[in-house]
């Protein structure tokens, strides 16, 4: 019989987006909500005031043990054996030749206990990784991503709709921290992360659970302008802010200095890492292609694919691009060689027929206001 | 209902018939399925374009889709309110959304567009 596709998993508000009249996608084998009220009205929702975001399709691995630390500093680019209790850091976990399996954030929510949390499209392939590269450590790992329900609020109402619904002191909680407590009764992990570039808090939950946290928040938030964010919003909230996205940035093919990553590789934390040895010999050699930021100075729309030129010819591909709501502009992530990378550099993206001027610019586009959260 | 006044496509566009020129824009389904229309590319005046081909382009913030020409002729105008202001296909797609103009070459192509109740009816089936 033919390979039969799996059918994609849905989240346990898949109910709730259908009754608000989310268009749904499928991604990383989950249907998910694409939008709601429209792309652009939740994009400037989150920039203003607040958004809500079912994000249950990530992945959540905890490792624990009195080897984690260790375990996870071998398996991964970053050292959390540095990471205080309560703190958490953005990393990658590499392959032996140095490309990125996926970008990460760890947690450490304990002395001796680590959530690892995984893109949705490559939550397996992560846990297929650490559960090989953690033996030889005391520490065991538990993917718990099918049972862990995601809630993300995201923009500059985030604190004052969320205050009111947990008992974790949000005041307390920097951005990158962590705290255990409960959202709207229910026990909950909290952290202050986010791929929006707004202040805001993503609340890990038992996946049973996720309903009442989810009918919490759009409660206290309704009167507030809080509305439901979809997966189209976020995207071109993240583009904004520079972040990347695996399968676009980010991908086998490329090693974290390549995307402007070199922050996240260690290369002076004691003992190997997986990927060491070709990471310390890509970073002697110097990287072979670089992630830029391009504001496009001419009438159209950079995307996924599109070509990228200068005088000579082709030079380099397009990763990500869209029209930025905030800036009213057209903005892209693109691969050129490091020659051409310097910010100003005037290059040329092909729009169909077309060679449309873009320059180069530093990430990210867009910077939320100091003092907003 | 869409407007009984119009003559559509299978592809959602729209035509109002004036004697030998076509106006053209595309439904509020298509809109619709779009999402925010932030970038519309249209061909120039003086353009001569045959009937069922891709004459222009409409970009949502995440999709790129092409825009088909329901007539044959030449274009004679294109809505200079788009280029400021994509969003009319979303708010107005068969009023101030309009997209272009053309004078048809070939009156008899009219024939080959649908009636309101034929595309109302292409639409309900999804």
């Amino acid at each position: 019989m033919a390979q039969v596709p799996e059918a994609p998993l849905t989240t346990p508000l898949d109910g709730r987006h259908r009754a608000l009249g989310a268009r749904m996608v499928e991604f990383g084998g989950w249907l998910m909500p694409l939008q709601y009220s429209g792309i652009l009205e939740e994009h400037r929702a989150v920039r203003s005031r607040a958004g809500l975001f079912d994000l249950s399709h990530m992945g959540e691995l905890f490792v624990e043990g009195p080897g984690a630390g260790e375990a996870l500093a071998y398996a991964l680019t970053t050292n959390p054996v540095g990471l205080a209790v309560g703190r958490a850091h953005y990393s990658m976990i590499c392959l032996p030749d140095g490309g990125i399996l996926d970008d990460l954030i760890v947690y450490r929510l304990e002395a001796e206990r680590f959530m690892v949390v995984a893109n949705a499209g490559n939550s397996g392939a992560v846990s297929d990784a650490l559960s090989e590269r953690i033996e030889g450590w005391p520490c065991v790992l538990d993917d718990c991503s099918r049972v862990t329900g995601l809630v993300a609020i995201q923009g500059p109402l985030s604190v004052s709709i969320l205050t009111p619904h947990t008992d974790v002191a949000l005041g307390d909680l920097r951005y990158y921290s962590i705290a255990a407590g409960s959202v709207a009764d229910v026990p909950a992990l909290v952290a202050r992360t986010g791929y929006t570039g707004e202040d805001g808090f993503e609340v890990f939950v038992d996946a049973g659970r996720s309903g009442e946290v989810w009918d919490a928040l759009m409660k206290a938030g309704v009167g507030r302008g809080l509305i439901p964010v979809g997966l189209g919003a976020r995207d071109t909230l993240r583009l904004e802010a520079g972040m990347p996205l695996y399968g676009n940035e980010l991908d086998r093919d490329t090693t974290p200095f390549e995307a402007g990553l070199s922050r996240v590789v260690k290369l002076d934390k004691p003992g190997d890492f997986v990927g060491r040895a070709a990471l310390e010999k890509a970073a002697a050699a110097g990287p072979r292609k670089q992630l830029v930021g391009l504001e496009l100075r001419g009438r159209g729309i950079a995307r996924h694919g599109y070509d990228v030129f200068d005088g000579e010819g082709r030079i380099g591909v397009v990763t990500s691009g869209t029209l930025s709501p905030t800036l009213g502009q057209a903005i892209a992530m693109a691969y050129v060689p490091p020659a051409r990378s310097a910010a100003a550099t005037i290059l040329a993206i092909g729009v169909r027929d077309q060679r449309i001027p873009a320059e180069v610019v530093p990430l990210p586009f867009y910077r939320r206001p100091a003092g907003a959260g | 209902m869409v407007p009984q006044d119009l003559r559509y496509t299978k592809d959602h566009e729209w035509v109002r018939v004036e004697g030998d020129v076509a106006t053209v824009g595309i439904t509020d389904y298509a809109a619709q399925q779009l999402g925010d229309v932030v970038f519309v590319e249209l061909p120039e005046a003086g353009r001569k374009v045959t009937q069922f081909s891709a004459v222009g382009v409409v970009e949502s913030v995440k999709a790129v889709s092409d825009m088909f020409a329901p007539i044959g002729g030449e274009v004679i105008g294109t809505n200079p309110e788009l280029i400021a202001h994509p969003e009319l296909l979303n708010s107005d797609p068969f009023g101030a959304g309009w997209m272009l103009r053309i004078r048809i070459s070939d009156a008899g192509q009219v024939a080959a567009l649908l009636a309101p109740s034929a595309y109302e009816k292409l639409t309900a089936e999804g």
